[in-house]
Order: C-alpha cells, then sequence, then structure tokens
C-alpha cells in the first residue's frame, strides 16, 4: 500500500469512528459459519441501525392510522410524521418543493412511474430514448415496453475499457427524435460514477428531459437535485439503512403536473363521478391508495441518521475502503477487478481465474463474507466485459478496514481449493 | 446454511478440474441444451443411444464447479447404461438435491451422494440438478432446457439462483 494512501486512511480513522457506527447496527453482530459476518452486499440492499429500527416500532406502536383522512388524533398523527418525512428528504435531496418528493415502493416503481406517466404521454413513433451500457434491468426494461408499445426507438450510449460512458458518443446520440435521456448516476455492477452533471447539461442543450437512476447514489453521495438540475431522479430507501417497500421519485413539479397518474385509486382524486373523475393535486396525484406509511417515516429516520453520520464523512470513509480494498485485490495473482473508473463509489466487482462467481460466493460464505454473485441485473454489462457474471464486494459506510483483510484471505482461500 | 466444506469435496473439486466426458461424442443421436438464466450455467450435452442403451456421452459448456462436476460424474455414470437405468438416476439425483430422496429406501446413486450436502445450500441446488435436466431433455428429444422454464417437466420452484 502506498505511503499516502496509508497516510490518508489513518488520518480518516481518527476523525470517524467506525466502531462507534457499527455499534448502532445490530445485525453486525451476527455469526456466519461461525465467523462474524463480514457484510459486503450494501449495493443489494444496506442494513438498518437501532434507531431507525426504533423509528418503526414508535410508530406502529403509538402513531399508526391511515392518513390523510379522518380527524382523528391518530390519523392526523400519522399523516404529519408521513409528510415531515416528505419535507426530511426533500431537504435530503435539496428538492426546491415538497410536492416534487413522491414516494414510490422503490426506484424500479419511480422508473416506471416516469415512463407510463411522462413516456406514454409525451413519445410516439419514432421518437428516440437514450440510455447507457450501464443501466440496472431496472432502467432498460420499463423503457423497451414504452418503446414496443409506441414504436419508438432506444439508443445506448457506449463504455471503454474501465467502465466509464463516453460522452462524446453520447452527445452524437442525439437526433430531432431524441425524446427522452434515463440514465444512471452509479452503476451498480461496477461502480462507476457517470458524469450526469454533463449529460443533464447536454440533454438540455437538446431540450430534452433526463432521469437519473439514484439507487446506487444517495446512500453514498450529497445529492442535490436543483444543482444537478435533473428532471427525475430516483432512489430506494433500503440502500440507504432504511425499510424495504418505499423509495422516492423525484420530479421537476412542472413536469409532474403535466403528467398523467400511474395508478388509479383513493387519495390521488379530488373527486370521483361516473362520468368524470378530477385528480388531485401533486404529490397525491401519484400517491394513490393508502401508501406504506410506516415505511416512508422510517425512511425520514434514516435521513436523519445518515445526515448524524455525515455524507460527506461517509463519502470518504468508503472512498478508503474502496481504494484499499483495490489496493489489495490487486496484489492477488489470478484475481481481475472488472470496473476501473476514475470516479468510482464503493463497489468491487472481480473474477478469479478458473473459478465460477457462484463457487466465489459460495466459499467465502463459509468465512463469514457476505457477497453478491451472479450479473447484478445488469446483464448488457456482463456481455460488455463478455463475463457471464462478476463476484462483487460493496462497502458501506459501517465496513471496516479488517473486513476488507477478511474478504482478501477469503478470496486466497477459494483460489487454494480450486486449484 | 451447511458449511461448503461439506460439498466441495475433493471428488467434486477433482471432476470440476478435469471433467470426464468433455467434449461431444461424433454422430450423436440426441443432444440438448441447458440453461440457467439466473446464473449463467450452461451446457451442451450430446449423446448416442444404441439399443436404447448410452454408447456414448458427452458435454461441454460453461458452469460453475458443481455443475461441472455433476455433468461429469453423471456422464460416467450412465454410460453404457440402459435409457430406462439413466431416467431413474435422473430422477433419483434430482430427489437427493431437493431433499426428498428417502434414505431408507435402495437408490442407485452410489458416488453421486457426495453432492447430497447440495440440499442444504439452495441456491446451488439448481446448479447440481442443470446437467440432469439436459440428459431428460436430450432423452426425451427436447432441444433446450432451462432451470426457470414452467413448461419443463423436471421443473420446480426452489427459489433463486
Amino acid at each position: 500500500m502506498s505511503a499516502s494512501l496509508t497516510a490518508r486512511i489513518e488520518q480518516h480513522a481518527a476523525a470517524f469512528d467506525v466502531g462507534r457506527v457499527r455499534a448502532d447496527f445490530p445485525i453486525l453482530k451476527l455469526r456466519v459459519n461461525g465467523k462474524p459476518l463480514v457484510f459486503l452486499d450494501n449495493a443489494a440492499s444496506s442494513q438498518m441501525p437501532q434507531p431507525v429500527i426504533d423509528r418503526w416500532v414508535r410508530y406502529q406502536t403509538s402513531q399508526h392510522a391511515n392518513i390523510h383522512r379522518a380527524v382523528h388524533y391518530l390519523s392526523e398523527t400519522a399523516t404529519a410524521e408521513y409528510e415531515a418525512a416528505r419535507r426530511k428528504v426533500q431537504a435530503f435531496i435539496n428538492a426546491r418543493e415538497e410536492r416534487e418528493v413522491l414516494f414510490t415502493s422503490g426506484t424500479t416503481e419511480g422508473i416506471n412511474l416516469v415512463m407510463h406517466g411522462y413516456g406514454r404521454k409525451f413519445i410516439g413513433a419514432g421518437d428516440e430514448i437514450i440510455l447507457t451500457t450501464l443501466e440496472h434491468h431496472s432502467n432498460i426494461v420499463p423503457w423497451q415496453m414504452l418503446a414496443e408499445e409506441k414504436g419508438a426507438r432506444l439508443r445506448v450510449v457506449p463504455v471503454n475499457d474501465r467502465g466509464e460512458l463516453l460522452l462524446d458518443e453520447y452527445r452524437k446520440l442525439f437526433t430531432s427524435h431524441t425524446r427522452f435521456v434515463a440514465v444512471t448516476h452509479v452503476s451498480n455492477a461496477l461502480g462507476t460514477i457517470t458524469p450526469v452533471r454533463e449529460m443533464i447539461a447536454v440533454a438540455h442543450e437538446h431540450g430534452v428531459p433526463i432521469l437519473v437512476d439514484g439507487a446506487q447514489a444517495a446512500p453514498h453521495l450529497e445529492v442535490d437535485v436543483q444543482e444537478l438540475d435533473c428532471d427525475f431522479y430516483a432512489f430506494s430507501g433500503h440502500k440507504m439503512c432504511g425499510p424495504t417497500g418505499i423509495g422516492i421519485l423525484y420530479g421537476k413539479a412542472a413536469w409532474l403536473e403535466q403528467m398523467q397518474p400511474f395508478k388509479g385509486g383513493g387519495d390521488m382524486i379530488l373527486s370521483v363521478t361516473f362520468e368524470k373523475t378530477t385528480y388531485n393535486v401533486i404529490p397525491h396525484k401519484f400517491e394513490a391508495g393508502t401508501p406504506p406509511i410506516a415505511a416512508a417515516i422510517t425512511l425520514g429516520a434514516a435521513v436523519d441518521y445518515l445526515q448524524s453520520v455525515g455524507m460527506e464523512r461517509i463519502a470518504a470513509h468508503e472512498t478508503d475502503l474502496l481504494d484499499y480494498a483495490t489496493d489489495q485485490v490487486n496484489r492477488l495473482p489470478g484475481v481481475r477487478i472488472i470496473g476501473t473508473a476514475e470516479q468510482k463509489a464503493a463497489v468491487l466487482s472481480f473474477a478469479v481465474d478458473g473459478v465460477h462467481p457462484h463457487d466465489v460466493g459460495t466459499v467465502l460464505n463459509d468465512d463469514g463474507v457476505a457477497i453478491r454473485t451472479g450479473h447484478h441485473c445488469a446483464q448488457p454489462v456482463m456481455q460488455r466485459f463478455k463475463v457471464a457474471a462478476t463476484s462483487r464486494a460493496s462497502f458501506a459506510f459501517y465496513n471496516t478496514m479488517e473486513e476488507v483483510d477478511a474478504l482478501v484471505a477469503a478470496i486466497r482461500r477459494v483460489q487454494k481449493v480450486f486449484t | 446454511m451447511t458449511d461448503s466444506k461439506q460439498l466441495y469435496q475433493e471428488v467434486i473439486l477433482d471432476h470440476n478440474r478435469k471433467p470426464r466426458n468433455w467434449g461431444l461424442p461424433p454422430d450423436a443421436t440426441h443432444k440438448s441444451e441447458g440453461v440457467n438464466p439466473l446464473c449463467g450455467d450452461h451446457i451442451h450435452l450430446a449423446l448416442r443411444l444404441a439399443d436404447d442403451t448410452v454408447e456414448a456421452i458427452g458435454f461441454e459448456g460453461d458452469s460453475c464447479a458443481i455443475c461441472k462436476a455433476s455433468a461429469s460424474m453423471m456422464t460416467a455414470a450412465v454410460k453404457g447404461r440402459a435409457r430406462a437405468d439413466a431416467e431413474q438416476l435422473v430422477q433419483e439425483f434430482r430427489d437427493m438435491a431437493i431433499g426428498t430422496l428417502d434414505p431408507g429406501e435402495p437408490h442407485h446413486l452410489g458416488r453421486l451422494t457426495v453432492f447430497a450436502g447440495v440440499r442444504d445450500l439452495p441456491t446451488r441446488v439448481k446448479c447440481a440438478i442443470l446437467p440432469w435436466h439436459t440428459l431428460h431433455a436430450a432423452l426425451n428429444a427436447i432441444a433446450s432446457t432451462s432451470t426457470e422454464s414452467e413448461a419443463d417437466p423436471m421443473h420446480a420452484p426452489m427459489g433463486n439462483a
């Protein structure tokens, strides 16, 4: 390890007490196969700290009723807490107005909401939608469904061998038919942080709105939707220490007002007769039915928790983890890192020569090390790098350098077993 | 979940390193292709059936160690056997892998029981079964089979790999 990396890690360790953070996460005390759990599958889903768990319990214990409906105490309390959670998220991503923050079931639903609400209304035959090679299936399949239905066409931004999007190629894809751009902020399979700021500016030069899939970015980077100037930004609660079943779609109010509702039902209407229904104002137009109230309020607590740790400190510690892990894994003969972008979030995809990723994952599990193996719901990325699958370690701010050491030792054991 | 050491025994590791019957036999009468779209395991299997006996059999493809060793040991086990015996082995192996084989009943698995531990690793069951799916498909003139196909007679929902 270089002297400068060692010095940086030591300096950060003095400012960031990872042991104290870990004490907040009861699940990290688990032992798996007799070994301490080393949880390195955070890109799939992160763990929940005690204050966030407590918030869920407090809601169910003393605040639960349906929202936006009754005049009684509990309904008013639940409504106030639900809307307070919306404002917490608004502040977290620096949205201009709280009505621009929609609760969804997760990133996938957020993208589908835009496909249906915007795409089905404004995209037609012969129109073009720009995506990138790095997209998760959830930011490919909805657009493919739309393209099939409308006779529209998908254009795809290629990547170089490091897994970086080619901006010049992106610029060339714009034509008079381009109607929409959908791009990930951070690649879930490779960790690449994409140049979304430039991509948003280019799209706007052409008068085209752009959606950013922030599922992998929101938990790890400071996100400011006004500064980015994106039209839509989707992310999930369960990847940022919150519960499953809740996510956020940010959309500029001007678009959300023009879009058609995604789901019909209660709460999204102002009046209903059998002749005509008048839709509610945003955000309620897009929140039909009883929403996951407990999950939304708990997501608000997760935002509080992340902010109490500090997004800047989270990013700094995760960068240290990634740099240390990259350095250590690079020293292993017969192990190749896939995805070597200049700008990366704490995701380390790798291939062990002669060993299938599923065998890697199974042997690592013996040592209590949890990683993800497979195509990571990003088969176009796998095809680009000519692999069927990879092994992926993904870090969160509660991971430690010692856990990186455990990962490296376990990979060595894999090599021993299979040679 | 069990420790994988029970599964990655020397015999399995050896068949993974040096798979037997690697390569498709010429003048095959039956062949099939097996895929597990969830993990990317992909094998081609071909065999020559004469007088209802498996005269020659071979496979190739790209897969994990469990799948490759299972295919290797399977081909060794069914070569020279009658078709009905091969089909019976398919059934017994599948039952063992999903944990429904009655240990009290006689069976013909022999050394194939090294795969018994896979029943405790639900995400790996399909890796072990895929070659057997593919053999069943080949014997029944089904050109391709998938662990995720509902139409596949061997299909058994067991959680995603």
